[in-house]
């Protein structure tokens, strides 16, 4: 798998993003071992330091931590997980709702608009 | 953090053609520099000044504490934009020949490469297309335990697969004491591998940052970046 960035904005926030996504999504379950840097860094074909630094910053708002002889985990607090899911999930509706808005629409035709293509996608 | 590679003031002329002038560099430990420019910028000349092939007018170079020499080619592993092997040597022969040459020369990791990479290590070099040649190259250049490695356009002339695998084998080699030094002007490629960048135009640094602090500061890619300082 080789990620894709956005040119825009820098590497390591974009790797912070999808290593959350990853969490997020279940591919890093709660509690497991993350791959070691050599190895996550070859699979997203990025600079190893770059990564670090990503995931020095997951580790520093919590949501991996080091256990320094076996390697790096994901937390075990579902609730943190479940919440940083519900700020990714704030965030991309925010970004569809901002659109929506600038093209017009209201609250109200939003509402069901959303509603009845969610119901269509069953 | 020590730095591998310091140089003050270097300059070098080639009759009244200034290729080098006033540069200061310092390469740390552990970090995988591009050197970025045109062609024409300078960039393989300060490759062979730091691999002792020319010596500089002005300034100096100091690897590792010591000035390019005999001491500093066994510590730093370097790929030419030209190929140097003997056409009629079969792949082991250089394989044996490095092995022998370089004390830090992995030959089990440059056998493990060659077969990942799909060549055979009884084909004589004369047989090899000239990508595969410039693979077999790399090869001998990364299974070195270098302290510093200088890639002189190991991109250029290979296809998008053997690029991908390229960078993929600097990423796995990445080691804290070693630093990588890579000139291109294929930035697109190769911006996502590098923690710092050098932009040398007309023999003269023009900038020096991190690719995070680029994109960062511009908001812009760095390859963006370099299409427009060097806007022709």
């Amino acid at each position: 798998m080789n990620w894709s960035f956005q040119p825009d904005r820098p590497i390591y926030v974009q790797l912070i993003e999808r290593i959350k996504l990853l969490i997020v999504s279940g591919a890093y379950p709660a509690g497991s071992r993350l791959p070691s840097v050599r190895d996550m860094a070859s699979e997203a074909s990025v600079n190893p330091n770059t990564l670090q630094k990503a995931l020095s910053e997951l580790e520093r708002e919590g949501l991996v931590y080091t256990q320094r002889t076996s390697g790096r985990f994901v937390t075990e607090d579902e609730n943190m997980i479940k919440q940083v899911k519900k700020e990714l999930a704030i965030e991309q509706i925010e970004l569809v709702t901002k659109k929506l808005i600038e093209m017009g629409f209201s609250k109200e035709e939003m509402l069901a608009l959303i509603e009845s293509r969610i119901k269509e996608m069953k | 953090m020590m730095a591998i590679l310091q140089c003050s003031n270097l300059e070098k002329t080639f009759g009244y053609k200034k290729a080098l002038s006033g540069v200061n560099l310092s390469f740390e430990k552990g970090r995988i520099v591009g050197l970025l420019g045109p062609n024409g910028s300078g960039k393989s000349t300060f490759i062979k000044l730091c691999n002792g092939l020319i010596t500089p007018t002005n300034g100096t170079i100091i690897i590792d504490g010591k000035a390019p020499g005999i001491e500093t080619k066994a510590i730093v592993s370097y790929l030419p934009e030209q190929t140097y092997l003997n056409d009629w040597m079969k792949v082991s022969d250089i394989f044996n020949f490095f092995d022998d040459f370089y004390a830090d020369f992995d030959i089990a990791r440059a056998r493990e490469m060659l077969s990942s990479l799909g060549i055979g290590e009884k084909e004589r070099l004369k047989t090899l297309s000239k990508g595969t040649k410039e693979k077999v190259q790399l090869i001998l250049v990364m299974a070195r335990q270098a302290k510093l490695y200088l890639l002189d356009e190991p991109i250029g002339g290979v296809d998008p697969a053997a690029r991908d695998y390229i960078l993929s084998t600097i990423i796995k080699n990445y080691n804290q004491d070693a630093t990588v030094v890579i000139s291109t002007h294929l930035i697109s490629d190769i911006e996502r591998v590098l923690d710092d960048v050098v932009f040398l135009k007309n023999g003269e640094v023009v900038l020096l940052s991190t690719v995070d602090d680029i994109r960062e500061g511009k908001g812009k890619s760095v390859d963006a970046l370099f299409r427009e300082v060097f806007k022709c």
